[in-house]
């Protein structure tokens, strides 16, 4: 099968794109998530650059095929960062891609520090978009408060490009703290993750290896003030063997995390579960998965487990959603009846043809 | 401002509508006598007012749907009602609407702090959500100035914000799930405990969409631990740019205040006569507020003053302990109280670019030359978020419609540097007509589209948020119906 590859630079050529065609297409930002299940491909690589950063006003806009590694770059020299830290995921799907700031909103990708300043759609301030009508459509601004119409960024961040291709996007973005330290607690019981993030100490990160029973606490901010938080932190789980990762450790630890290559080199389906807190470590329980991860306080879970196994069945009882993101399972968690119905007429309105990824949240 | 006729079709169905209402909803949950439905008929935006038809108070989310459901089959528009303390005018009824007030349902469903959410049923007054966790040492962050009496339906509905929302974000950022009824009477449960959606974030479409997609009836909300302690400091300026800089100073040096909070001369004036609160007489007044132990706030306090002193402030006061941070405080929270005091207000909402705040301050004195009407300005610096107060003579026939045009000119002049209409009030009826400024038509068709899903008949809360001419054929492609 030959792929067209057609990469427009600009909206109007977009339009253009969509209005004429008839075929379904895949739209791609970095390839760093799914691999084009279409013939054709529109590509957002043409749609690169950075289009406006003012670091006293906390806020960026960007083509949304800018890559992840230019945003990053540009807000590390100003000491700031995308605060709700996307993970990448292209290492542990071994997609030779890599993530645009338009796929990452896209997707919702959010990590670690989701648990104390919000997912990626609480960043987004604003989208620029072609929907399947070719009508090019902005929505939000640039500013961080505005409750001007109908907030359809947060309907187009986490849509998978199923509603139109973003071709820009605003966002809040945070400073990168002074300094950070980890709390590895050995030996304990999940529901320190709640006990942890209830404290007053503003914990940015927390993440459970159920396998070996360790918790991971982090703490961020200026100098004195984190290591007056470890202290009380320390003093509060008195009871357990804790050791401190310094900041480098923090830092390193914390990036294999956003890498998720803690689930690396192990074999079996790859899922990722996201629930209530408390009702993290249940999953584990019932599924006994090869290995086990608690992120976002036990809201998030992550885990290998033998293929073919039928997690989403299994876990029917709890609230939540799971995705496969390696194995022979739909990677959509099917939703509810009433959603379903709503979100295919919201579908219908935006591209009633079905010409963008016709496979995804399908 | 147009407020639409009253459909005659629709007011000839009255007391049809109110029998079968009283067929399933006790007497004194229906209002329909002329002389009780006057206590709704209007919000905030006391300049316009237009009793309902009829008005309901359910108890449960099934009474609501029940309510709506009849509502859909006679064809009778429905707007939804919190406390009604919208400034936009988000819950002012039209003279052939049934008004669905929330008021009764005030019930704690859930306090579950391990999941740090609560549960409520949306009649909630925002404070006494804070008031019900608070001697755990938890709080509900979105604060606005109305909390006293607003309700958590109406904070939905508008995606409230407040004067600590630079750190913790606005409704939509601490709102997790929501259980509503559409227009057809239909009951949805969206979001919930887990912090993601597994497909569209509908959750987040509903927030802000001012009652004109569902009926919320009860809200999962996030609560989040008290941080140990906060202290503000005062510091003047007599210049405004000067002080937009330190704004941005402060923020550029990696401190993230929970509050920065800006007035203007005549905003100080104002205040500082009506609660001697000690305020300097100068050109500008920043309030910054930071959180933490007594270390922690301590050591941001100190980069603050470093910042803020390489400016040369005219002032500059440190609390010391609560009661100095209450003092500082005091002036500005009476803000609006003491314009009031002056005279009428009308209070607008722009948001603007932070690096744009001389120029629109700029832009908005020589305004208030041209129009001949005073303008005090309060804001949240921090983001932009942009309060001026408007005064005018309510009793001097034709000062409203100055004040409107003159407000207009500022929303406008906020778009054009890059802003928005509202940062935090909603569009309501108040500000329609202006969304031509900030959006295409494609833009508002798009936002209309949504709408057409969850209410294809236009029913919830129809003549606000869209220019009246851009809805018009939604609105009456719903009253042709009635008419046949």
């Amino acid at each position: 099968m030959s792929i067209a590859n057609l990469a427009p630079s600009s909206e109007s050529e977009i339009a253009e794109l969509v209005t004429s065609e008839t075929e379904r297409v895949h739209i791609a930002g970095g390839q760093s998530r799914l691999i084009a299940t279409e013939k054709k491909i529109i590509s957002t690589s043409a749609l690169n650059g950075i289009v406006e950063y003012e670091p006293g006003a906390l806020t960026m806009v960007a083509k949304a095929g800018t890559p992840l590694s230019l945003i990053k770059e540009t807000l590390q020299k100003e000491r700031q960062q995308l605060a709700f830290e996307p993970p990448e995921f292209q290492h542990i799907l071994m997609l030779p891609g890599n993530s645009t700031i338009g796929g990452v909103f896209a997707t919702n990708a959010s990590g670690s520090r989701r648990i104390q300043v919000g997912a990626a759609r609480d960043h987004l301030l604003g989208v620029r978009f072609v929907d399947g009508l070719g009508r090019i459509i902005k929505n939000g601004g640039r500013v961080m408060k505005n409750v001007t119409g109908y907030d359809l960024v947060k309907l187009l961040a986490g849509s998978w490009g199923t509603l139109g291709l973003i071709t820009e996007v605003s966002f809040k973005v945070l400073p990168i703290a002074e300094t950070q330290l980890t709390l590895k607690l050995n030996l304990c019981d999940a529901r320190i993750l709640t006990t942890a993030i209830n404290t007053p100490y503003d914990i940015s990160g927390t993440f459970y290896d159920a396998g070996l029973r360790s918790a991971y606490i982090r703490v961020e901010g200026f100098d004195e003030s984190v290591k007056y938080r470890v202290q009380q932190l320390l003093a509060e789980f008195s009871d357990f063997e804790i050791d401190i990762l310094n900041m480098e450790q923090s830092k390193k630890f914390w990036k294999n995390v956003n890498n998720l290559d803690f689930l690396k080199n192990i074999t079996g389906d790859l899922w990722r579960i996201s629930v209530k807190p408390t009702d993290g470590i249940k999953i584990i329980e019932i599924l006994d998965p090869k290995v086990g991860f608690l992120d976002w306080c036990g809201g998030l879970v992550w885990i290998r487990i033998d293929e073919g196994c039928d997690v989403r069945g299994k876990i029917q009882k709890l609230a939540g959603h799971a995705m496969c993101l390696l194995g022979g399972f739909d990677q959509f968690h099917p939703s509810s009846v009433i959603e379903k119905k709503l979100s295919a007429s919201i579908r219908n309105k935006f591209d009633p043809k079905m010409l963008f990824n016709q496979e995804i949240l399908n | 401002m147009y407020l639409t006729d009253p459909n005659p079709n629709i007011l000839a169905k009255k007391m049809e509508l109110v029998d079968k209402l009283l067929s399933f909803l006790p007497s004194d949950a229906v209002i329909y006598d002329p002389r009780e439905t006057l206590a709704y008929e209007c919000d905030a935006l006391s300049a316009y007012r237009c009793p309902p038809m009829v008005a309901v108070l359910p108890r449960t989310t099934e009474e609501v749907a029940n309510i709506v459901k009849l509502c859909w089959e006679l064809d009778v528009p429905v707007v939804p009602r919190g406390s009604g303390t919208s400034l936009a005018g988000g819950a002012l009824p039209t003279g052939d609407s049934l008004v669905l007030g929330v008021a009764r349902m005030n019930e704690t469903l859930e306090v579950d702090y391990s999941n740090r959410l609560m549960r409520v049923q949306t009649g909630r007054t925002n404070l006494s959500v804070t008031g019900e966790v608070e001697s755990d040492g938890f709080f509900y962050a979105p604060d606005p100035s109305s909390q006293l009496a607003c309700a958590i339906s109406g904070n939905i509905a508008m995606n409230s914000g407040g004067a600590h929302c630079l750190k913790y974000g606005v409704t939509s950022n601490n709102l997790l799930g929501v259980k509503m009824v559409t227009m057809q009477g239909e009951i949805l449960d969206l979001g919930g405990a887990q912090l993601d959606a597994s497909g569209y974030d509908l959750l987040g479409v509903i927030c802000g969409s001012e009652g004109q997609l569902g009926i919320v009836t009860e809200a999962t909300l996030r609560i989040l631990r008290k941080p140990e302690g906060a202290l503000p400091v005062l510091i003047g300026y007599n210049d405004s740019e000067v002080a937009g800089q330190c704004v941005s100073d402060i923020i550029k040096a990696g401190v993230l205040p929970v509050a920065i909070e800006f007035m203007d001369r005549p905003c100080i004036r104002a205040t500082d006569a009506f609660s001697q609160a000690g305020y300097p007489d100068c050109e500008a007044l920043l309030i910054i507020e930071v959180e933490g132990s007594e270390l922690e706030i301590e050591e941001q306090l100190a980069k603050i003053i470093v910042i803020a002193n390489k400016h040369n402030p005219v002032e500059l006061r440190r609390a010391k302990n609560t009661d100095e941070a209450n003092r500082i405080w005091l002036g500005r929270k009476s803000a609006f109280g003491a314009m009031g005091q002056i005279n009428d207000y009308m209070c607008l909402d722009g948001t603007i670019p932070v690096s744009k705040l001389p120029f629109v301050l700029k832009r908005i004195s020589e305004m208030s030359k041209e129009f001949g009407l005073d303008v005090g300005n309060v804001f949240h610096a921090g983001d932009g978020n942009m309060h001026p107060l408007i005064l005018y003579d309510a009793n001097k026939p034709g000062d409203l419609e100055v004040c409107e045009a003159f407000g207009a000119e500022i929303l406008k002049l906020c778009v054009e540097v890059g802003g928005c209409l509202t940062g935090e009030h909603g569009v309501g009826i108040e500000k329609r007509d202006l969304m031509h400024i900030q959006y295409s038509a494609d833009d508002l068709e798009a936002q209309m589209s949504i709408k057409d899903v969850f209410d294809p008949k236009w029913l919830l809360n129809p003549t606000k948020v869209f220019p009246l001419d851009a809805s018009v054929k939604r609105r009456e492609g719903a009253s042709q119906e009635t008419a046949a």
